[in-house]
């Protein structure tokens, strides 16, 4: 199951590169197959996988999800088509750190440019995320210390 | 509502297809870690919209090559990278926390889980 996560996740780095987003690509398949696939076993080790057979049918969850996606399809029945040059999206800010990059940033990888000097505060922010998670699998997991010690 | 419309914006289906796979197995799975791994679809698909809105046909990947081109919008693609870090944080904690209730009541399992906690309020209500 997590094998299959993680092929599902380096399939989805490669449409990625289809999409131009090199840089994504590469991260996903680093964190999407790579990193979480070592999380998911770890997790799977230290607790069990067997699954008890559904006993509640599986209708209502089908029908929920039906239902939201037929709404989510509604809701994106005005966007823009796949491809367009002039969506709403390139007109706003794109075009001004594609054309400015250059000269204010000097890197030729625009996505850098953007995420480490345009948008640097989210990248701060990011790392505070990072290490607000980390500190909480540590105190979640009592830091590796074994049993009975802090904890009840 | 012709054909061609809906040939034009085929990203949008198949996020939403995805998108409901993943919702799905959150709701109709028993396990905790599978739960989690539903997440995770849902996750990628949110992913794949915003990189598929940020493409452009005949564009290429927005690095500078001295040539004038036309390039695919790198800020879903920040965004995007932001989110993929955050993915996998929350996706950590959401494991330890399942460690963690396999510890305390030995079990992932949904349905157990939900017994178990109906026969603590039991015996809560009838110690008082």
């Amino acid at each position: 199951m997590s094998v299959l996560g993680s092929v599902f996740s380096l399939l989805s780095a490669g449409l990625f590169v289809a999409m131009d987003a090199v840089d994504v690509a590469f991260t996903e398949a680093a964190v999407g197959a790579g990193v979480s696939l070592v999380f998911f076993l770890a997790a799977l080790a230290l607790t069990e996988h067997e699954e008890t057979p559904v006993t509640r049918g599986n209708v209502f969850p089908l029908l929920v999800a039906v239902l939201t996606g037929v709404l989510l399809i509604y809701g994106l029945l005005e966007a823009p088509p796949f491809g367009s040059a002039d969506a709403p999206a390139h007109l706003h800010v794109a075009p001004e750190y594609l054309s400015k990059t250059e000269a204010q940033i000097g890197v030729p990888n625009i996505v850098s440019a953007v995420l480490a000097s345009y948008r640097g505060f989210d990248t701060l922010g990011e790392a505070g995320v990072i290490f607000t998670a980390g500190i909480g699998v540590l105190l979640l997991l009592n830091g590796g210390l074994p049993k009975g010690k802090g904890r009840e | 509502m012709d054909k061609n419309f809906f040939l034009a914006n085929y990203n949008y289906w198949a996020v939403v297809v995805l998108m409901m796979s993943g919702f799905y197995v959150v709701l109709s799975r028993n396990h905790l870690i599978k739960k989690i791994v539903g997440l995770n679809v849902f996750q990628v698909s949110v992913f794949l919209l915003y990189i598929s809105v940020g493409k452009i046909i005949g564009g290429t990947a927005p690095i500078l090559t001295g040539k004038p081109e036309l390039f695919s919008n790198p800020l879903p693609h920040v965004l995007i990278l932001t989110a993929i870090v955050v993915a996998i944080s929350t996706t950590a904690i959401a494991l330890s926390l399942a460690v963690r209730i396999h510890e305390a009541f030995g079990t992932l399992d949904e349905a157990g889980l939900i017994a178990i906690e109906h026969a603590i309020e039991r015996e809560s209500v009838q110690s008082q």
